[in-house]
Parts: C-alpha cells; structure tokens; sequence
C-alpha cells in the first residue's frame, strides 16, 4: 500500500512532495512527477464541472490510479494510489486541506512558495498513517 | 466571532497609508500599492472563508463567486453584507459592488489635491485576489460616487478578463 502525494500550485509547479511507501519501484520513481503533471489537464478540465472540492479519480495510469483535490484559491493536492479508498482518500485530503490553510496564515509564507518545513511533512504522513 | 477595536484598525491603516505615501510618487502609485498590500490579504481571506463558511464547494460560476464576496466576506469584515451588487449595463464584463460607508474611508481624510484618491484600493486589492485565486482574473478598482445621503459612498469596479467571459459562456451553453 503505498502512495505518492504531491500538492500543485496555481502555476502547475509542486510545492510539496511525499513519497509514501514505495510506489512505481519497478518503473522507476522519477515517473511519479511525469503522471501527476499528465493528470492535471484532466484536473483543469473537471474542476469547472462540479462546485465539490473533491474531485475523486480522474486519471488512471497502468494500474494506479489518480486522485485530486481542488482547494478554494485553485490550489490542487494530488495523490497517486493503487487500492480505490474513496472515503479514506476523501478525508485524507480534508485533513492536509486543513493543514495547507494552516500554513498559509503564516504572513512570511507566500502562495507558491515550496513548503519544506519537517514539522509538515511529519503531520501529512501522520494523516496519511491515519487515513490510507 | 472575534472583534477588534476599530480605534486600532483605524489606527494601523492610517499608518499604512502614510509608509506608503512615503515610497511613491503619485495617487496612482499609492492606490497600487494599497492595493497589493490587500491582494496578499484577500489571498489568505479566500481559502479561510470558503474553509469556514462553505466546506468542501467552491464557487465555479461567476455570479456565485461575485455573491459569496458581497455577503459573506464584507460580513466577516465590516459584520455587514455589502450595499448593492451590480451588473454594468454597458459592459458586460462588468460589475459593481458598493458600500455607503467603507470602515477604511471612514477615518481617512482626503486633501483636495488628491481628490482622487481611494483608500478603498485596500479594499479593491482583498477583492481581487479572491476572485483570481477562484479562477476568475478581474482587474478591481475603487471610486468614489457620492450619492445623496451618502457623500463618501465607495464603488468598487470588477473588470473581469475575456477568457473568463468566454469560459462563462462556453460553460452556460453545455
């Protein structure tokens, strides 16, 4: 069960990263980045369709799935999954939402700006532990 | 829901229009600068407010979009929903929101050789950012229209950008 998450800015670069488990380890990792960045014309394209933020699958690549996740300011959270957890996905993605508005009331963080900070990345993959 | 004193508001916007003042030369410069300095405002506003006050649905209609902002921000703001929302009858890209007296104007008094000038552009600044963080790109400015009663009545103008128009219109045909 492993996954990779990423969040995407408004200017399709990505501002975080997390790789967890091990997935694509045959194909080779640096596919990851590849298939999410192949993912968000779809993204584009459903996100003016439906007012949900959450956007369920909509990308499939060999036998992993693409889900994502648009926040309010067009900022989209990604994840790349092999099992179908729609509920889990679901609030993993409320969660880390939850989390990217936190960091973003800091008045030294701008918008786009990459997020390194460890104590982050420890909470997303603790959400993740939780949820997927 | 959290109150802060007004005397302090007032007090730090004062302040901020006059360190702007001092870094520009013009009215148009100032105006900008209010208005980038409420643009990182209202990009920070737009995701809390939509977290807070609608969950998981974001706006993807315009006059949606252009509703949220005239009740339930100018409410978090100015405990208030704003005065009027307008469509423009000769643009049609255009809207207006206007508010008879504007918390940021209320206390800032304008020489008359600047007669011009529009804290609002504060204002016009929050407001833009949310509706180009939404996926909306508008140009947004503040003007001063007295109306009877109400001398120091502040219209804000929403130019929205033509390919929004055309997405509008591409998405109310489907």
């Amino acid at each position: 069960m492993s996954y990779y998450f990423a969040i995407v800015g408004t200017r399709d670069s990505p501002i975080y990263e997390a790789a967890i488990g091990n997935p694509l380890k045959d194909d080779g990792k640096h596919l990851h980045q590849f298939v999410l960045h192949a993912a968000l014309d779809f993204v584009d394209d459903i996100m003016w369709t439906t007012p949900n933020m959450y956007l369920r699958v909509v990308d499939k690549f060999n036998d992993w799935f693409v889900s994502a996740f648009v926040s309010a300011g067009n900022v989209r959270f990604m994840l790349l999954h092999d099992s179908k957890n729609e509920d889990g996905i679901r609030n993993f993605f409320t969660d880390v939402h939850e989390l990217y508005i936190k960091s973003l009331m800091n008045p030294f963080y701008e918008v786009n700006d990459p997020i390194d900070n460890p104590a982050f990345d420890l909470k997303v993959r603790t959400i993740a532990r939780r949820f997927l | 829901m959290d109150q802060v004193s007004l005397s302090a508001f007032a007090f730090l916007f004062s302040e901020l229009v006059q360190y702007s003042q001092k870094h520009v030369k013009g009215i148009q410069d100032l105006e900008k600068r209010l208005n980038l300095v409420g643009y990182r405002v209202g990009q920070r506003l737009l995701e809390l407010l939509v977290f807070r006050d609608r969950g998981s649905k974001r706006d993807v209609k315009l006059l949606n979009a252009l509703l949220f902002i005239n009740t339930n921000v100018w409410k978090a703001l100015f405990g208030k929903p704003a005065d009027s929302l307008e469509k423009s009858s000769e643009h049609d890209d255009e809207y207006m929101i206007s508010d008879n007296d504007l918390v940021v104007n209320r206390y800032i008094s304008i020489p008359k050789e600047m007669s011009q000038l529009n804290t609002g552009a504060f204002i016009a600044g929050i407001v833009e950012a949310m509706l180009d963080g939404s996926g909306f790109p508008a140009r947004v400015t503040a003007h001063t229209v007295p109306v009877a009663g109400f001398p120091f009545r502040t219209t804000i103008l929403i130019k929205f950008d033509a390919k929004v128009m055309d997405r509008e219109k591409r998405l109310a045909d489907k």
